[in-house]
Formats: C-alpha cells, structure tokens, sequence
C-alpha cells in the first residue's frame, strides 16, 4: 500500500503565514487557559492525600459524602467516581505525619457503615515534598530543552536549534492547555507525558529537518522556500505514517490502560497529534523567517570543508616532512 | 553479497540473548534473575520518611547529663542544680572548691565532644558543633539500620530501607495484604521503643495532681502520664538509665498469664540498676516507654542481674512488636511521613492486567498496520519490533530493574516509536525504487540516506529520557528507563538486524513483485 505517492512538491510555505496565525492563536489561548483557570495539581505537586476504594456494587457516593463530612477535617475532602462506578477517590489537602494514624485509617473509619468495600490505594504527599517536587519537575523541563538546544545546533545550526526549541514549546503548551481545558490533574505522570511529547515533537521536527539538510546539499535550486516544501513533502509519508503507529499503541493505552494511567495517555495523545502537526507546519516556516540563508550555508560548509582539506594538506607536508 | 552477514549474526545473537534472559521473568520462574514488580503493580507500601534530628540532640543531652549525676555519685563529690536548659545545655554547680579538678577531668575523659565553661562553682556543658553534626547524621543511620531490623524481624519479604538525599529515609515494603497490617507495620516503625528506668520524686509526689509543667521542672522534674489510666507521676528529669543499655527483650507471661516483656540489662547498666535500687529501697522506679509511665513498683530490695520486666495491658501481638522495637533498638530521634503510598494487591493486579492488555493490542495493531502497508518489509520491521520488545525484558532482568506501571507505558510507547526507523529506512527504499535504482543498490542507500535521521531524532528523545531518569522520583524512573533501554534496543534491532535480514533475504527478492515485498508499484527496478 502506498497513501503518500511522492509526484509534485505541494505547496506549504506559500501557506506558511495561515499556519503561522493559527499556530500562535491557539498558543495564545492555550497560554489565556493556562493562566487563568489554572492547574489542576493533584497531591504530587500540591501535597494532600489520595484514597481509592473500591465497593462491592455501585458506591453510594452520597452516604460517602456525608460520612467524611462528619469529620471536620475532611470537610473540603472531593469523593469522586473512578473509572466505573463501583469505585471512588476521596481527594484531601490534608495529609498527616504520624505514622501511627494517617488519613487512609481515619478514612476507614468513616467509612465503616458505607458498605462492603476495600481500601485500594492511599497516596499521601507533604506539602514540603509536593513543593520540591514541583522544582523538580520545572527544572527537569528546562534542562532537556537546553540539551536538546545544545545537541540540534551542534548537528545542525543554531537557527534549526531554535526553530525544533520553538515548535516544542508550541507542543507543550498546547498539551499543556489541553490538560487544563479538560481539567486533567497534574501529577508526576502527567510531568512525564510533556516530557515525552518534548523528545517526540522532537523527534519528529529532527526528521524533517535531516531531510531539509540534505536538501540544502543536494537541490540545486537555493530557495529555501522550495527547498523546504520539496523536503516536507518527502517526509510526509513517514511522519504521518510514525504517528499513526504511535497513536495507536497511545489510543490503546488511554483507552485500556486503566484509569491511573488515563490522564498520561490523553495527555500524550494530544501531544502526537500537535506534535505532527508542528514538525510539518511550525518548525519549517520559523527557519524561514530566522532568516536562515542557503547560499551563506553553503558557503560556511564550503569553507568548512576548505579548512579541513588545508588541515590535511598541512598534515601531509608534514608527515612527509616538508614543513 | 554474501547472504548470511555480520549483521544478521548479529541480530540472531541479540534475540537468542533476549529471549533466553527474558525466559525467567515471563514465566516468573524460581530461578534465574528476574524484573522486580514495582510497588504499584505488586500492592505494597512506599513511603518517604523525614526524621527530626533535634530531638536526637535532646535526647543525648540527657543521656550525657545521667552519665554526669553518675559520675559525681560514684566518685562522692557533691554537686547541686544539675539540669538541663532549652534542651542543649546542662547546668550544675559544684559545692566544694577542691572538687573542681577532678571533675573536669572526669567529665572530659567521660563525655567526648563537649565543651565545658565555668563561672565559678557554676559549669555549663554543651555539645560542641561538630558533635551536633554527628550526633544528627548518626541518628539518621541508626534509624535506617532500626528501621530495617525491625521489618526483618517482623517476618516481611525484601523490605527496603535506604537512606534517601541528606536527611530522608526511603522504606519499601511489598506483599502487605490489608490496611490494618499496613497500619501495624507503620506503628513498629514509627515507635519510638524510648526506655527509661526514672526514679519517682517522691519528696513532692504527693503534689502532682495540681503541679504544672513549669513547677516540675524548677524542681528538675517532669510530669508522665500513665499509659492506661488519668493517672500522673512526678518523675525526676534525668533517667537512672536508658534503652540503650538493653541487650534483649522477650515476651513473657506474668502470674495472671497476661503478656509482659522480660529484658535484660548489659553489665553496666546491670550495675547501675543494682546500685539504683540499693540505694532506693522503699521508693518507686517507673517503667517508662516513649514517654508513657507503663508501671511504678515500690523497691523492696536491692535487685541485681539486671532483668526487668514491663507489664501494661498488652495484647499478644501488640507485646510482641513491642520486644521487637524494644530489641531492635530505640529510635533516637522520631521519624514522620512526608511522602507514602500505598498499592492494595487487587489494584496491583489490575493495573497489570489493563497495561498488559494495552500492550498486547497496541502491538499487535502496529503489527498488522506495518504488514498491511509495507509487506514483507513490514514483516521485516515486526521480527525487530519483537526482538527489541524481548531485549527490552532482557535487560531489565540482568540488571534487575523495576518495572512500574508507567514503565509498562514507557514499553507501549516504545513499541509505537521502535518502528519508527522502520518506517523512515522503508520510505527511503521506496524512494529510490521510484527513482529507478536496482533492489541492492535502494536498499543500501536507503539505509546509508536514513542513518543520520534516526540518529539525531533518537538522540534527541534519549536526552529528554535520561533527564527524566535523573530528575524523576519512584515510578517516573521506571518510565523513563524503559524507554531509554527500548530506544538504544532499537538502534540495534531496527537498524542493524533489519538490514541483516535484507541482505540475507536479497537473493529471493523478485524485482517483479515489489508489491509483495515493499508494498509499491514501481516500474524499471532493475
């Protein structure tokens, strides 16, 4: 089978400025999202405690409801369904040091007349935890875009460094925006979903720019335009081909990798869709508008290569003791 | 071209090399290294523990000011006011000038790593700053040391105790069934097992219902309650002895057959419970136990040997973890929860089953998809994605790593990103096929023109993985460490053992039915 059969370069950067637009309004209201409905933490990175409890039969959420409530402590606590409805998570921003006692025994004992039921899960986190996690997290985002700058100039030039940069910040904070529009809580699973959109959105990008590489070596024509539209037309067989393969086993994972792991697919799912979208879209036109010039590149790799022919030539002489 | 070639030996190694160390962990055999199921697929009980150190310091002090009343006791010099202030400082004064010498040459031969300063007849003595250090990071270790002896004496499989940063403590306790044995265990951790022989004041004793904390402690006493009843006892501030001179502690049966806890003294402490006592006939020692007066017997004669016994109330199991915590040691400073979670054994099961069935249909959609759409050359792709999925497990089980369920993520992920460089090198063979290049000639170039692609992206998406690794904490590590393994497993597998397979397989590839072999109509291949 073969869906993208390679006759004509389409014609993309022509239409570079409406992606352009549509690329930064949805970044801009994904920021607007972001900034003002805000994260939705869960106890990783807010501290709290988490107990997941399973009935036989359907929860009486209400009987649950008014049971914790008896306890003022736990006034503020959230019960909700959990994938079905024989199973609740109790959410509170309480969480105890003593070991002796914590909120999974006291939970247990509110609990007592709500019917059968079993304790499946209690996940605590301290405020001071939770805060250090949430550096972490932070740092850990900062640290891979600037190794990933680091490597992309090092193979490429700075302008493809900073073009992969930005199509994945455009990734992440559409991703990011997702998650708050859909009110997916932030925890260290989700932490790990962005940064698996960052290296993939990479991924992708670095594809497409390999090809753009060869292009520059190979096309006659030096217009980068065209250069660029010829190259992505290429690639586009197997960046949408990779994705595909990649959205299924994503799509299975949201689908039946149970309700822990639900909010870790969905997040990725938006990220591979953005992702593949971005690397054909975004990345590209920013070289462009970087400026980033054929002809000076080709020069500077002409020159490249003149020094390390002279290099060798001066080796040689040497060797060969002329010098 | 040769047909059987390094790299498809190579390939062939690889996958006898997964498949045969991978064997023990599917099968989950007895022998053989294995992957260690993480906490939150095995059920069990994950906590991060903080310790507060500055009690350790206390507590010390009050040790060193025991050891300071013994002294001047053995050696007949007369002092008075001894007591400690905010908790780090001991104050006494002596009487007699002519002791002054020889006390402070006792006191530093005694205590090491404090400093003592004098005004006079009045002393002060205080730890020295290092000796702080020391004493906070000793109680850290001996905590984890106490810690894991009391988890191996309560009969629990591969508990894990390790000291976590500066100042944390990492337990990890897999196989617990229920919430009340979690919370069970959580208390033998948690208890302190403080013991404290302390004489009653009986001079004022009489006064304690309606003495207040601050009036004892003019008196240089404090003030416990009872472990059962509302009861109070005036008790002088400075213990006759501690814990730490305990040797052993067993559980016993009084004359009512109720469970008590007999332990013995070391010599020492044997002495000075023989000399307490001899001198205190007629007066009550209290049993203390972290802070809670357990009992208070009147001392009819001097008692030597050195066994106790501590009766109270005690359920069988309760009196049992009780001589654990007792025998294992005190903790010298208490430790609290700043992180914990907690997996029951049926989510464990579920969570395993749902990612296993996650798994299963991923591949096998990637599977069909790739042998669909490419062909045979798919089918070339899936023999890798298999070899790199047994690799993956291969690995893992040599070094013994965890496998959690975002690690089971990181392993459907790979599989979808694995094929990848399948997909890349497969396109490029097309290509040059279209362009009218022979089967050899395409598929060489296609390998050479996609190498460099598969490089960069693959590089790029390990440095996001291996920061993950080293930021991540607990779970997130195992993602990122599938992942980092399924990638460089798939450097070897999707490159090298797929170009193995061409070369071997190029003899029967008929240039005429490249809709069978690479899925395409191409016409001129030569």
């Amino acid at each position: 089978m073969e869906v993208f059969k390679y006759k004509k370069p389409l014609s993309l950067m022509s239409q570079s400025k409406r992606f352009g637009i549509l690329s930064v309004v949805v970044v801009i209201l994904s920021l607007g999202i972001i900034l003002t409905k805000g994260f939705n933490y869960g106890i990783d990175f807010a501290g709290g405690t988490l107990v997941q409890v399973q009935y036989e039969g359907k929860a009486p959420i209400k009987e649950i409801r008014s049971a914790i409530s008896h306890d003022k402590h736990y006034e503020s606590a959230s019960v909700t369904y959990f994938g079905s409805d024989d199973e609740i998570v109790i959410r509170t921003k309480t969480s105890s040091k003593a070991l002796g006692e914590d909120v999974g025994d006291k939970m247990r004992a509110l609990l007592k007349d709500t019917g059968k039921y079993e304790i499946r899960r209690v996940d605590m986190v301290g405020a001071k935890v939770g805060s250090e996690l949430r550096e972490k997290g932070l740092m850990s985002m900062l640290l891979a875009i600037i190794g990933i700058l680091i490597y992309v100039s090092f193979r490429f030039e700075w302008r493809f460094a900073v073009a992969s940069v930005m199509a994945l910040v455009h990734d992440v904070t559409i991703a990011m925006g997702a998650v708050v529009l859909f009110n997916i809580e932030v925890n260290l699973d989700t932490l790990a979903a962005l940064l698996t959109i960052l290296g993939y959105s990479l991924n992708d990008t670095i594809i497409v720019f390999d090809r753009i590489r060869e292009g520059i070596k190979t096309i006659k024509n030096p217009d980068l335009g065209d250069i660029i539209d010829e190259s992505v037309t290429r690639t586009l067989s197997r960046t949408t081909l990779t994705s595909l393969t990649t959205f299924f086993v994503v799509f299975t994972l949201w689908m039946f990798g149970g309700e822990i792991i639900h909010g870790f697919g969905f997040t990725l799912l938006v990220g591979i869709i953005v992702g593949t979208y971005s690397s054909i879209f975004v990345a590209s036109p920013i070289l462009m508008w970087l400026g980033f010039s054929v002809s000076g590149f080709r020069e500077k790799e002409a020159a490249k290569l003149k020094r390390e022919k002279e290099k060798e030539k001066m080796r040689a002489m040497y060797e060969n003791g002329t010098i | 071209m040769k047909t059987l070639n390094y790299r498809i030996i190579l390939f062939a190694f690889a996958l006898i090399f997964g498949i045969v160390f991978s064997i023990p962990s599917i099968t989950q055999s007895d022998s053989g290294k294995k992957i260690t199921l993480g906490l939150d697929l095995q059920g069990g009980l994950h906590m991060l523990l903080g310790i507060k150190s500055e009690i350790a310091i206390e507590s010390r002090i009050k040790s060193m000011a025991a050891t300071v009343k013994y002294i001047f006791d053995d050696e007949e010099i007369i002092f008075d006011d001894l007591r400690i202030v905010d908790g780090k400082q001991i104050t006494f004064e002596l009487l007699d000038k002519d002791d002054v010498v020889k006390s402070k040459e006792l006191l530093k031969k005694d205590l090491e790593g404090t400093v003592l300063g004098e005004n006079g007849l009045k002393f002060t003595l205080e730890m020295t700053a290092e000796e702080v250090e020391r004493t906070k990071a000793n109680a850290i270790s001996q905590a984890v040391d106490t810690i894991r002896n009391r988890l191996n004496e309560f009969g629990l499989a591969e508990p894990t105790v390790a000291k976590q940063g500066e100042d944390k403590i990492l337990v990890e306790v897999p196989g617990i069934k229920t919430q009340e044995d979690e919370q069970r265990i959580r208390e033998l951790i948690a208890r302190a097992a403080h013991l404290q022989l302390m004489a009653v004041d009986e001079d004022r004793a009489a006064r304690v219902m309606t003495m207040d904390e601050n009036e004892a402690k003019s008196y240089g006493d404090v003030i416990l309650p009872d472990v059962a009843t509302s009861e109070r006892y005036l008790l002088r501030q400075i213990p006759v002895l501690d814990g730490s001179m305990l040797t052993d502690a067993k559980v016993g049966f009084d004359q009512n057959n109720q469970p008590v806890i007999n332990f013995s003294l070391n010599g020492q402490g044997a002495k000075i419970f023989g000399d307490f006592t001899a001198k205190s006939v007629g007066k009550r020692m209290a049993v203390v136990l972290d802070n809670k007066v357990y009992s208070a017997p009147n001392i009819r004669e001097r008692i030597g040997g050195g066994h106790v016994q501590i009766s109270g109330n005690f359920k069988l199991e309760e009196a049992a973890d009780l001589a654990i915590a007792l025998r294992s040691g005190a903790l010298l400073a208490p430790v609290y929860i700043m992180e914990k979670r907690s997996v029951g054994p049926s989510l464990g099961a579920d969570s395993i089953r749902s990612s296993s069935l996650a798994l299963v249909l991923g591949f096998i959609m990637v599977v069909i998809f790739m042998i669909v759409y490419y062909g045979a050359a798919g089918m070339v792709a899936d023999v890798a994605l298999i070899g790199n999925l047994f690799l993956i497990l291969a690995i893992m089980s040599l070094f013994g790593a965890t496998l959690t369920l975002p690690g089971m993520a990181g392993i459907v992920l790979t599989v979808g990103m694995a094929v990848d460089a399948n997909v890349i090198i497969t396109e490029r063979i097309r290509e040059l096929m279209h362009e009218g290049k022979s089967v050899a000639k395409s598929i060489e170039d296609g390998y050479d023109n996609a190498f460099t692609a598969i490089l960069d992206a693959n590089v790029t998406t390990l440095i996001a993985a291996v920061v993950l690794y080293v930021y991540g904490t607990g779970a997130i590590k195992g993602f990122a460490l599938t992942m980092s393994i399924g990638i460089l497993a798939s450097m070897l597998t999707a490159i090298v053992g797929t170009h193995g397979i061409y070369q071997w397989l190029l003899p029967k590839i008929d240039k005429n039915k490249l809709g069978f072999w690479f899925g395409i109509k191409a016409e001129g291949v030569k």
